[in-house]
């Protein structure tokens, strides 16, 4: 296993109190697997992603253990993790391509950060010439300053500078979001190559489009309100989804065939509940058409069927 | 159905700071038509100047040259009373429905707005009246919303308030530029069907949009725009089902979907298009060419290029016909 | 998540700002935010302590006059050191010191007052105007407030002097209002462009609200922070400016005030005669009113700007 995360919690300090936006959280990546997790607002899937490489100020690790390659991430403790980031964990935030440094050459920023991380420039200075070429950009980039690049360059060097170091593990926070359509599908294929090529050994890829997720992910987790839903191999996620949850969300998603004459669409209604005051027991059921009795107690996350998950009373039975 | 609004030659021209002296062409001779009651999706990217338009319309900002035509008259000559009475037939919600709020006030302060100037004798009961079948119009509960400051609001609901203001006029047209693009997928549709039901019952939506998949469910007709240009346009099943534009084409085969996968699209794209798919400014696969994968060949198409002032002050590609209701920019052979 | 300020990017730094200490940013007073304010503002030590060392001043304008036992114009002995019948003794001419004092404190507010308020209308009204319509009227503007940048002040006080039998009260604020105004319309300009082109702003146009109406209920409240904070800001530095009017003799050419009090003092020798209490109390009071004013006003800065709070 690449990655094992086992009853992860994570609570968030607001003004309104603490809340916890990851509440036992588990589940196992591979090597070699690009895992997507998906959610909407208030699901917890960035705070999540960030907590496995840092916990800002306001975030405080409550519970449960992180593993990479077998061995303990200790991600509870910033300055721990400072030789892990960049080399066996990295992270791509929202909102990287507009924070790259407007007054440095890309060139600069990149030799100054891994000289913050103890990286001799030359050895890898090397690779990230080579790196360049791939991923679609002219030599000249690196001499450019990062305003004078389009957004898909951007992202694409933020993509390369996170995956300098060949990390074990390659998180992706919305990585495709502010994006145009092509550039949307060329960042796209180059997670799959980056995994291919072994820049990074596995990828867990944050966004709320599935259909990204259903082209570039092989295993896709749903996370709902702090909580895992549902976790299974794309395909299966896709055809054959068994939480209510997923189910009506792939459901409200319109495709490029589908018009309003012919197929009527529907949305979820109601909201999210707030992470503040969470309910009791299932926090989709007040959502869910399906709900019953039982699901007043919380669901627990468990394999139904060969690396398929679910928390769900209705699917479990 | 007759036209309600023409956009006719429309070109908006920015000058950059460069000492180039250049000129940032958003739009370039951009002309199509709205007819009453109808969904047209003004579909482009980032920088392709759709939301320019947008603002054009709805004379948020003034167009370099070229007309608009609302019912006949230019409304480019409005000013006072006149815009106010366009006001009240044509009406814009935008992409954030966060900002469209002033944060000091109680959300549905948005109505107030629109008191003083259109309704100032109307007696306090007829209008709560009002106020309250506009927001059953858009599927909300007054009691859920009124009285309430917007941040205690759901983006749907700070959405379908927005809406709700507009419903209040006596809208013909609404403009409506990237209005679920904040909003989480699943309630994304419902305001989607919100917009098809107000359709319906007789209004005309500008709707602007990056999202191919949202374009193609909701309108009638589609207008392609890429960098400030009309590419293509025409009946949306028709545009969608045959398109012929590269750019088109490729925007298609780019969409993510959920049953499909980016190669499948891609492998249709080229037999359609007679097997040579061509980036617009890509390297050129002549026919017999040694096969590229469409990754490398979308990768050689970077960096891009801004336009210098002389491009853009050029007219751009006709249009011919290409199909019933169907246009096309031309493109080189 | 519900904390949500709309927050606005930093103003950039006033030009020319009379004082240091000038805000630093704007913020809107959201309501739900507002008793948020009233808890911070009453834990912030600078706030309180400038507010509560600020009113003993207020109060000894309002009330020193009815309880000082001697009037401005009571002649005693000349020089006399403080004592009890004269709690800071007299002048070169017998006046009471404190009599002076007070009386001469309620006109330093009163010009501070004036030209402060001047000083907001005028610099509000021009940035407002040159920030919402932009284009030639803002380059109009922009050339008038450079214009009165250059003109120095203290000039244009003298020719003006020379030109006007006697000065008052009303001619001296409304002169420093009139001067001090063009930092306070560059701030209000730059945060003028970035709030005008908020969706808010659209959406007020889109239903037919006139400018006035917009700047008014939907830009100034947004900014209504950084109003108050000019505010405050321009009261401190029109006393200080008045006062170096007057101690340069180009103050009103009767009444008294803090500053004709030190011109006097220099003019009289008192330095070098060792009458101390003449010039020391109002340089003291003056420096303290002042001082007090710019440190809550940093104080009120802290709590409209969660950013500049040390926790």
């Amino acid at each position: 296993m690449s990655v094992r995360v086992d009853h992860l919690s994570i609570a968030y300090r607001t003004r309104s109190g603490d809340v916890c936006p990851v509440d036992q959280v588990s589940f196992s990546v591979a090597d070699g697997e690009i895992m997507g997790l998906a959610g909407e607002s208030g699901s917890g899937k960035s705070t999540l992603g960030t907590s496995l490489v840092y916990l800002d100020m306001r975030m405080k690790h409550l519970g449960g253990s992180v593993e990479l390659d077998g061995r303990h991430l200790p991600i509870d403790d910033n300055r721990a993790m400072r030789p892990y980031r960049m080399k066996q964990v990295s992270l791509i935030p929202q909102y990287a391509m507009s924070a790259l440094n407007p007054t440095r050459r890309i060139r600069r920023l990149i030799a100054d950060l891994l000289r913050s991380h103890g990286v001799r420039d030359r050895e890898v200075m090397t690779e990230l010439n080579r790196r360049i070429a791939l991923v679609g950009l002219d030599q000249d980039v690196l001499d450019r300053y990062s305003f004078e690049l389009s957004g898909g360059m951007r992202q694409r060097v933020t993509l390369l500078i996170s995956t300098l170091l060949n990390p074990s593990l390659l998180i992706a926070d919305e990585v495709t979001s502010a994006l145009d359509v092509s550039t949307q599908r060329a960042v796209g294929e180059l997670l799959i190559e980056f995994r291919d090529r072994g820049f990074s050994k596995s990828l867990i890829v944050i966004t709320h489009d599935l259909a990204i997720l259903a082209q570039v992910a092989d295993t896709i987790t749903v996370m709902y309100a702090g909580r895992l839903a549902e976790k299974a191999s794309t395909g299966t996620l896709i055809e054959a989804p068994l939480h209510p949850y997923t189910q009506l969300l792939l459901a409200s998603l319109p495709e490029v065939g589908a018009r309003h004459d012919q197929v009527t669409l529907t949305g979820i209604p109601g909201r999210p509940p707030s992470l503040a005051n969470p309910p009791d027991g299932c926090r989709f059921r007040d959502r869910c058409p399906f709900a019953f009795d039982r699901c007043t107690t919380v669901p627990p996350f468990e394999e139904v069927a060969p690396g398929h998950f679910v928390a769900c009373w209705k699917a479990a039975a | 159905m007759t036209s309600l609004l023409r956009i006719d030659q429309v070109s908006k021209l920015y000058r950059t700071s460069n000492f180039g002296g250049g000129v940032v062409p958003a739009l370039r001779r951009v002309s199509f038509d709205i007819p009453g009651g109808e969904v047209v999706t003004l579909i482009g990217e980032s920088g392709s100047g759709k939301t320019t338009l947008g603002r054009i319309v709805l004379r948020l900002t003034a167009a370099s040259s070229g007309q608009v035509i609302f019912s006949g008259q230019d409304i480019s000559a409005f000013a006072g009373p006149r815009l106010r009475e366009y006001y009240r037939q044509v009406q814009g919600v935008f992409q954030d429905p966060f900002s469209s709020y002033n944060p000091v006030y109680r959300a549905d302060r948005v109505f107030e707005l629109v008191r003083t100037s259109y309704f100032p004798h109307l007696p306090g009961p007829q209008w709560r009246d009002k106020i309250e079948a506009a927001l059953r119009a858009v599927a909300l509960n007054p009691a859920d919303v009124l009285g309430r400051y917007p941040h205690q609001l759901s983006g749907g609901q700070q959405q379908r308030l927005l809406i709700a203001r507009a419903l209040l006029l006596d809208v013909k047209l609404l403009v409506a530029d990237e209005i679920t693009s904040m909003l989480d997928a699943s309630t994304r549709v419902d305001i989607l069907n919100l917009l098809i039901s107000l359709k319906r019952a007789g209004l005309a939506i500008l709707f602007i949009t990056h999202d191919l998949s949202l374009g193609h469910y909701v309108s009638d007709r589609t207008v392609i725009l890429r960098r400030g240009v009309i590419v293509e346009m025409g009946d949306t099943v028709e545009v969608f089902g045959h398109p012929r534009h590269p750019y088109t084409r490729n925007l298609l085969t780019a969409v993510p979907e959920l049953h499909k996968k980016w190669r499948r699209l891609d492998a249709e794209a080229t037999a359609d298009a007679g097997g040579a798919a061509r980036g617009p400014d890509g390297p050129d696969r002549a026919a017999g060419g040694p096969p590229t994968s469409p990754a490398v060949a979308r990768r050689g198409r970077w960096p891009a290029r801004t336009p210098r002032a002389a491009e853009a002050l050029e007219p751009p590609p006709p249009l011919v016909p290409a199909g019933p209701g169907h246009l096309v920019a031309e493109t080189d052979p | 998540m519900s904390d949500v300020t709309a927050a606005s990017p930093q103003a950039p730094g006033p030009v020319a700002a009379p004082l240091p200490g000038a805000p630093v940013a704007a913020a809107p007073l959201v309501p739900g935010q507002r008793s948020d304010l009233l808890h911070y503002a009453l834990r912030n030590r600078k706030l309180v302590a400038g507010l509560s060392f600020e009113a003993l001043f207020v109060l000894a304008a309002v009330f020193g006059p009815f309880i000082s036992p001697h009037n401005t114009t009571d002649y005693f002995l000349p020089h006399l050191a403080p004592s009890a019948q004269h709690w800071m003794g007299t002048d070169y001419f017998g006046h009471d010191v404190f009599a002076q004092l007070v009386n001469g404190l309620r006109e330093s507010y009163l010009v501070g007052a004036l030209g402060a308020l001047c000083a907001a209308l005028t610099g509000m009204a021009l940035g407002f105007t040159a920030g919402y319509r932009g284009g030639l009227l803002d380059e109009v503007l922009q050339l008038i407030t450079n214009i009165m940048v250059m003109i120095p002040s203290l000039v244009l006080l003298v020719v003006i002097g020379a030109y006007l039998k006697t000065r008052g009260v009303l001619f001296e604020g409304v002169f420093i209002g009139l001067t001090t105004w063009p930092w306070v319309a560059r701030a209000v300009r730059a945060q003028t462009f970035t709030l005008r082109s908020r969706e808010f702003v659209d959406l007020a146009r889109l239903s037919g609200r006139r400018a006035y109406s917009i700047v008014v209920r939907d830009i100034a409240p947004n900014m209504a922070s950084y109003l108050f904070l000019v505010v405050v800001l321009l009261f401190g530095s029109s006393m200080l400016l008045a006062a170096s009017y007057d101690f340069l003799g180009l103050g009103p050419t009767s009444g008294i005030s803090l500053g004709t009090m030190m011109n006097q003092a220099t003019l009289w020798s008192a330095l070098q005669l060792h009458v101390w209490w003449w010039f020391v109390p109002p340089g003291l009071v003056l420096t303290g009113m002042v001082a007090a004013l710019l440190v809550a006003n940093v104080g009120l800065d802290e709590v409209f700007n969660p950013k500049l709070r040390q926790q």
